[in-house]
């Protein structure tokens, strides 16, 4: 299992966590040497922490993590069964909540499986082992005479028996879960491997209240906020307020902090209306122009840059020797967006010099910290409470909605307001994926080895998260008060998966980090997605140049069995997979982050061959995620991430004028719909006996990569620039 | 606009309310009738997250005026559920299925699949992927979405 120390260790990508996380609690930076527990844990070793059991004796499990889709909640639960030997639904669970669940910073990096739902599995195995003890001293009889199942613990002969609550009488469990806990054999499991279904699906088909958007408290009033339309706008004096609140009857509020301009009304269609008359009468002094009028790559190349080498091994200078091949090419990826289907949306409550928020933000405990600082508040004033929202797939506007529900609160102590953002504040103003550009230069040696390896990539950052400082809140560079923004200088998340895998002897590669035009912050996979599309690409096309078969080519510089494995169940899934007329094949790999998950993806493309319009047909991936917890959550979140990648691939660019982003809407940012979603076939490689890898991230990048490579199979044209778009396709000028 | 008084039917049953004309009818479902099942996700018909059936027939909510619903039959995801408690094929095949990640989507794909089997009981995929066209899903569920309107088609939609 990956430990803090053997992650810290790890210091190549130790910038990358701190960038990610924020600040990491001193537990953390002085480890213990042999500390068998996971982070999480290592951070809050107190059992009561992650487990309780109540009177009726079920089990509360409590994790710091939120429920975002990827069905956390019900691994979690299957942990806390497993361990303390109790039918799935006697255990509920309790999401990231300030002041009551861990602080495990941010739902982010494919974590929660790794960190929480392990952390989950020790408390209750030491739970198991209290519980054990309590009955052997009241009873007195042997521990090992005892067994624990079902809410008791009895004797062998089941004559004698006492529930949790007969135990406890009223205590919890208390103490450290201690290094020595002895874990329940994996070879007696019943509940974890097992596919068991979420209890929140049917909750939602019943139309439960599921997400923030459906919590309603007494009282609640309404808020819109009225974003300045593009990056730097600055407010102009002269907005009549008051005609604001004669036209529309309902408003209660009119806030106007700086740029931070929004209304609340006592009902949400009278906040809409407020924001629809408001929003053309508002007049905004344009920010520094935006760079339009050129291709973004060239920008990227332009941009003053902080250089830093990812890795470096042999020498990639150097003349060709006889026989050698080099190979060159550019690749890039666009801005891309979160693109969550329900925008982003917050209640605040200021109560008595206590504020409360609810929110899908993906760290509580971080945003109280910046919501605290914001407001200019003690962290221990405000309480953050994490419920569900629609998937965010990274860092989109929760954070930015929560800090603004904040304000709005202030003004108006003692009224619960729920601000919800509306379609064009989401697709405008949530920190974008980073463009990111490409320059490989590769070597083949006369046997078609790869032996030189050298990547040049250019990207803004991939983790703006609050993590604890206002600056990163989108109304604090708004407000007459505004907090300068402290840019990262890490490039987080910018080298994830640059390094390939293969066997190379001779390798470099930089990134340059520079400040785009666009704000952006963490998207699912973060720098993966874009450096695996190059890498794969290039490997691909060396693959050709070599003359050799894609499999077989990557087969050969790959010493990891496991990678080798999740290839070798790629080709057996498709090999009775016949392309027809103007369809190709093309296959990718990667392991998400060089350290968890391993995925090969198969894409099947068909490419129109007048229009050159490409469709993706199917897509098969193999993926090996160590020891699988849930697998049909494992499936489900792999399905999901081929098909949503495949929509980034051939769909989807933010783009933008001098002014503003020209994104606003689902035609302006079209993302796929059922007639164009790709069948996806899964296979999983389970590996009990292996720890569990992060696996929510792993398809983005080689899904890409795999469909590049099979358009080029079925029309000729290898695109490097994404997304696949028709025009890109125009037939190769053939030579004669 | 002047607030005026309307008689709703939603669910079966009628609710009287009193609102602007021009609000639409998801605020209205939301927030005076206290549904959760259709949701705000546009507010401009490009999504299918407020999808309800307005006399059987699928259509978002975010953009239907008040007074142009009438005495137009109103249905919501809550309204699928029998009075008993019993799921709807299509709940019950969407639950069956596992088919949702975050679940947003969920209503616009249940409503617009209630609608589709009500006039096809035994679609092919196609007119599936047909009749879910109008919803968006990001998290990329739409194959589970597919064989759980096939489910509920065998379950007797």
């Amino acid at each position: 299992m990956p430990t803090r120390r053997t992650f810290l260790k790890d210091s190549g990508r130790l910038t990358i966590a701190f960038c990610l996380l924020g600040a990491l609690p001193a537990a953390a930076e002085a480890p213990a040497a042999d500390d068998p527990r996971p982070g999480s844990l290592q951070d809050n070793p107190r059992l009561n922490a992650w487990l309780e059991v109540l009177a009726d004796g079920r089990v509360r499990v409590l994790t710091g993590k939120l429920e975002l889709g990827q069905g956390i909640t019900t691994a979690v639960a299957q942990m806390a069964a497993e361990e303390l030997n109790t039918p799935l639904r006697q255990v509920e669970v309790l999401l990231a909540e300030t002041g009551r669940t861990p602080d495990e910073r941010y739902t982010a990096g494919s974590a929660s499986i790794e960190q929480s739902a392990l952390s989950v599995r020790w408390a209750a195995a030491a739970a198991r082992q209290q519980l054990v003890q309590l009955a052997a001293n009241r009873l007195r009889v042997p521990a090992a005479q005892l067994v624990l199942a079902d809410g008791t613990v009895r004797t062998a002969d089941g004559r004698r028996q006492l529930t949790f609550a007969e135990l406890l009488g009223g205590r919890q469990l208390t103490g450290e879960v201690p290094l020595d806990t002895r874990l329940k054999p994996k070879s007696e499991y019943q509940v974890v491997g097992q596919p068991r279904p979420r209890a929140d699906i049917e909750r939602m088909v019943r139309a439960e209240p599921v997400y923030v958007q459906d919590l309603r408290l007494p009282g609640m009033v309404h808020a819109r906020v009225l974003h300045p339309p593009g990056p730097g706008a600055r407010l102009q004096p002269g907005f009549d307020a008051e005609a604001l609140r004669r036209a529309v009857p309902g408003v209660l509020q009119v806030v106007v902090d700086g740029s931070f301009v929004a209304v609340i009304a006592d009902s949400e269609w009278a906040a809409i209306r407020a924001y629809d008359w408001a929003k053309p009468r508002l007049r905004w002094a344009a920010g520094p122009a935006l760079p339009a009028g050129k291709p973004l790559a060239e920008v990227l190349r332009s941009l003053p840059a902080q250089t830093e080498e990812v890795a470096r091994q042999g020498a990639v200078d150097g003349a060709p020797a006889a026989g050698e091949k080099t190979f060159r090419a550019t690749y890039f990826k666009p801005y891309l967006m979160h693109g969550s289907i329900g925008p982003s949306c917050a209640l605040a409550l200021f109560d008595k010099d206590q504020l409360h928020l609810w929110t899908h933000s993906q760290g509580v405990y971080p945003l109280r910290a910046s919501v605290a600082k914001l407001l200019g508040l003690p962290e221990d004033r405000v309480h953050a409470k994490g419920v569900p929202g629609a998937g965010c797939y990274g860092h989109n506007g929760a954070d930015d909605v929560a800090a603004e529900a904040a304000l709005l609160a202030r003004a108006l102590p003692g009224r619960p307001v729920r601000l919800q953002w509306m379609r064009d504040d989401e697709h405008r103003h949530e920190p974008y994926g980073s463009a990111m550009l490409f320059d490989l230069q590769a070597r083949l040696d006369a046997r078609g080895r790869l032996t030189h390896w050298h990547m040049e990539l250019w990207s803004d950052t991939h983790s703006s998260r609050p993590a604890g400082q206002p600056d990163k809140l989108l109304p604090a560079q708004l407000l007459a008060r505004p907090v300068a923004y402290q840019r990262n200088e890490l490039s987080g998340g910018t080298s994830r998966n640059s390094e390939p895998l293969y066997q190379i002897p001779n390798l470099l590669i930089r990134t340059h980090s520079v400040q785009g035009p666009l704000r952006v912050s963490a998207l699912r996979s973060l720098g993966a997605f874009g450096n695996v599309f190059a890498l794969e690409s290039g490997v691909d096309e060396l693959a050709q140049l070599a003359g050799q078969d894609p499999y077989e080519f990557r087969l050969a510089h790959l010493t990891d069995e496991r990678a080798r494995a999740v290839i070798k169940e790629v080709r057996r899934l498709t090999q009775r997979v016949h392309p027809g007329p103007h369809e190709g094949l093309g296959l990718a790999f990667a392991q998400y982050k060089n350290k968890a998950a391993y995925l090969a993806v198969v894409a099947r493309v068909y490419v129109e061959p007048e229009q050159r319009v490409p469709h993706v047909r199917q897509l098969w991936a193999a993926i090996d995620a160590g020891e699988v917890i849930n697998p049909d959550g494992l499936r489900n979140q792999t399905e999901g991430g081929l098909i949503q990648a495949a929509s980034w691939t051939l769909l989807e660019q933010v783009r933008f004028d001098e002014q503003q982003v020209r994104c606003h809407d689902w035609e302006t940012y079209p993302i796929y719909r059922f007639d164009e979603a790709p069948r996806v076939e899964v296979s999983i490689l389970n590996r009990p006996d292996q720890p569990p890898l992060g696996a929510g991230e792993a398809a983005q990048g080689p899904t890409a990569a795999a469909i590049a490579s099979a358009v080029q199979r079925a029309c000729g044209v290898r695109v490097r620039e994404l997304p696949i778009r028709p025009e890109k396709l125009a037939p190769p000028i053939t030579e004669t | 606009m002047e607030e005026a008084d309307f008689t709703l039917h939603v669910n079966g049953q009628a609710h009287q309310v009193r609102a602007d004309p021009a609000t639409p009818l998801l605020y209205v479902l939301r927030n005076q009738l206290g549904l959760n099942g259709p949701k705000f996700g546009c507010g401009l018909q490009q999504c299918g997250a407020c999808m309800v059936l307005v006399s059987g027939f699928a259509h978002p909510s975010c953009q239907l005026q008040l007074h142009r619903v009438g005495a137009a039959p109103i249905t919501t995801l809550e309204g699928l559920t029998r009075p008993d408690g019993t799921l709807h094929p299509v709940q019950q095949a969407l639950v069956e299925v596992q088919a949702a990640q975050c679940g947003f989507c969920l209503n616009g794909v249940a409503m617009c699949a209630a609608g589709l089997l009500r006039q096809y009981p035994r679609p092919d995929e196609q007119t599936i992927r047909n009749a879910l066209l109008r919803v968006l899903c990001r998290c990329g569920t739409h194959e589970r979405y597919i064989r759980a309107v096939q489910r509920a088609a065998e379950l007797g939609g």
